[in-house]
């Protein structure tokens, strides 16, 4: 019993430092923000943001809508089987506005996003920590946070709530394509529907979910990398670990922020 | 008057002692050679002396601060008048090998990036790869990546320059090329050079002093002439090549002998 009980503790304290120097990493990538901004920035390091935003966003881009595209004729027909019983077939625009907007827009980036850039973070930092490029750049007097976190976190929060935006406009878009060649809605009655049935506070939960979501995705792939100790092998289980973090994280905050705006919309 | 003081340095992991209670002046404008087998401690020293690990106890004090406890805004400031090239090179593989260069340059000065490409130009022609600037690291050989690693580290003019084992995985024309440089280097900016090796004969090429490690202690320091007339039974040890433990050797011969002769080989 006391072995079950040390190690509950040990594994608890474990977590707690885990989230402690996400907090930390976090707290020193925003003061080093300043010198990754345009025009008030190192020139330099916001040429590497941009460069992050591509790898992040337009690299991204191909497979976050073909996913949306997917899961909004999933959405769409697996709504419509239902709702058609009762009548209601006219919701499925909302089910599907709604839904994307709100979650599935900002939760499909994230999981493709985190599996895709979260891991190659982990990779890259990782290897540069293995072949001593982290030391040297602390040796020219740079700081790792500064030099490597800050551009990839700037990039991520450019990058992810604008992919999520893309990912809403492709999963509504699929919804349309369904309900045109089940019911014959044109287009254009569709997009009314969809406008009338999404609200700017729809749109403003999932811009902040996606923006979290980006914090959590940059935060753990970096702090992945950082924690990177001996030699290639361990490269490869950081990476892991890392998509494996924070897909989960993403999922706990999405379920978190849900809660929250939930019961602030409450009357 | 000593650039570098080592004062009674202890180091330890773990409970581990790694450094016990070392004490070296490198004075300035000498090269001074830390020479040792593996696990004798000399990388650990190192680290140490260019402040990207804190000693359990006593001081390195480089240029009058204490490295171990400055602020770290004066280890940034003292950092850039260290230059380091790493064992591995260390070169940043997104960056081409003169952005390589140019990137002190352009993280820590004003200078126009004309001037930037010009002081590049020059370091990189002081170490004989002034053709090779726009190739990536990845397409140099091993030599040529140390003398890029070499360029690299003269980029800010510093005043000490450091050299982690810079004959390791060369061959022997390409590593006595290097030492040469080494040499040459020294002549021509007058700065104070550490290398840190085991390759006796590149040591007492380049070296002005060595301080000779064994077991985390200094067993001796002196010229070369000194080194080599030394009476110290782990110096002789090291000069003469003779094995650490000769008995163990036996006892392995002696294991696959009988192992050979017995009945389940021989049957």
């Amino acid at each position: 019993m006391t072995t079950v009980l040390e190690d509950v503790g040990a594994k608890t304290l474990d977590h707690m430092d885990y989230v402690g120097r996400l907090n930390i990493q976090l707290w020193a990538t925003l003061r080093a923000m300043v010198t990754t901004l345009p025009f008030v920035g190192n020139r330099y390091r916001w040429k590497e943001s941009v460069r992050q935003m591509l790898q992040i966003g337009v690299d991204a881009l191909p497979m976050v809508a073909l996913m949306a595209i997917c899961t909004g004729f999933i959405l769409a027909m697996q709504g419509a089987s239902e709702l058609r019983r009762f009548g209601a077939l006219h919701y499925v625009i909302d089910l599907v506005a709604v839904g994307f907007t709100r979650e599935l827009g900002p939760l499909l980036t994230a999981i493709a996003v985190s599996g895709r850039s979260g891991s190659a973070f982990a990779a890259e930092i990782g290897t540069m920590k293995v072949t001593e490029e982290l030391d040297a750049l602390r040796v020219m007097a740079l700081e790792p946070v500064e030099f490597v976190l800050a551009p990839k976190y700037l990039a991520a929060l450019v990058s992810v709530p604008c992919l999520s935006i893309v990912c809403n406009v492709f999963g509504i878009m699929a919804g349309g394509i369904f309900m045109f060649f089940s019911t014959r809605l044109v287009p254009l009655m569709y997009l009314r529907y969809v406008l009338t049935s999404i609200e700017l506070r729809d749109v403003i939960a999932g811009l902040v979910k996606s923006v979290a979501f980006a914090t959590i995705i940059a935060h753990v792939g970096c702090l992945e990398g950082f924690r990177v100790r001996g030699g290639p092998d361990s490269v490869g289980r950081s990476t892991t670990a890392a998509v494996v973090k924070s897909t989960f994280l993403v999922i706990v905050a999405d379920a978190v922020f849900t809660a929250i705006f939930y019961f602030m919309a409450k009357p | 008057m000593a650039i570098i003081s080592i004062r009674d340095l202890v180091v330890e992991y773990d409970g581990r002692h790694i450094l016990n209670g070392l004490n070296l002046d490198v004075e300035q404008g000498e090269t001074m050679v830390l020479l040792g087998g593996s696990g004798s401690g000399k990388s650990t020293l190192l680290r140490h002396i260019l402040g990207l690990e804190r000693p359990k106890s006593g001081s390195v004090i480089v240029k009058g601060t204490d490295m171990a406890r400055c602020s770290a805004s004066e280890l940034k400031q003292l950092r850039r008048s260290i230059g380091v090239a790493f064992q591995s090179a260390a070169l940043f593989n997104s960056l081409s090998v003169e952005d390589n260069i140019a990137l002190t340059l352009r993280e820590h000065t004003r200078l126009a990036p004309s001037i930037i490409e010009i002081i590049v130009w020059m370091k990189l022609a002081a170490v004989g790869l002034a053709d090779f600037g726009k190739l990536q690291p990845q397409e140099l050989s091993g030599g040529m990546k140390k003398r890029a690693a070499v360029a690299r580290a003269l980029a800010l003019d510093p005043e000490i320059l450091v050299f982690d084992e810079p004959s390791a995985g060369l061959d022997p024309i390409v590593a006595a090329e290097l030492d040469e440089l080494i040499l040459l280097l020294k002549e021509a900016f007058q700065i104070t050079v550490i290398v840190v090796t085991h390759e006796l004969a590149s040591a007492f090429r380049i070296a002005d002093r060595i301080a000779m490690l064994y077991n985390g202690t200094f067993s001796a320091i002196g010229s070369k002439n000194e080194i080599k007339a030394s009476t110290s039974p782990q110096v002789r040890q090291f000069l003469d090549r003779i094995p650490e433990n000769p008995a163990k050797a036996l006892a392995i011969a002696d294991y696959f002998e009988k192992y050979l002769r017995s009945p389940e080989v021989n049957s």
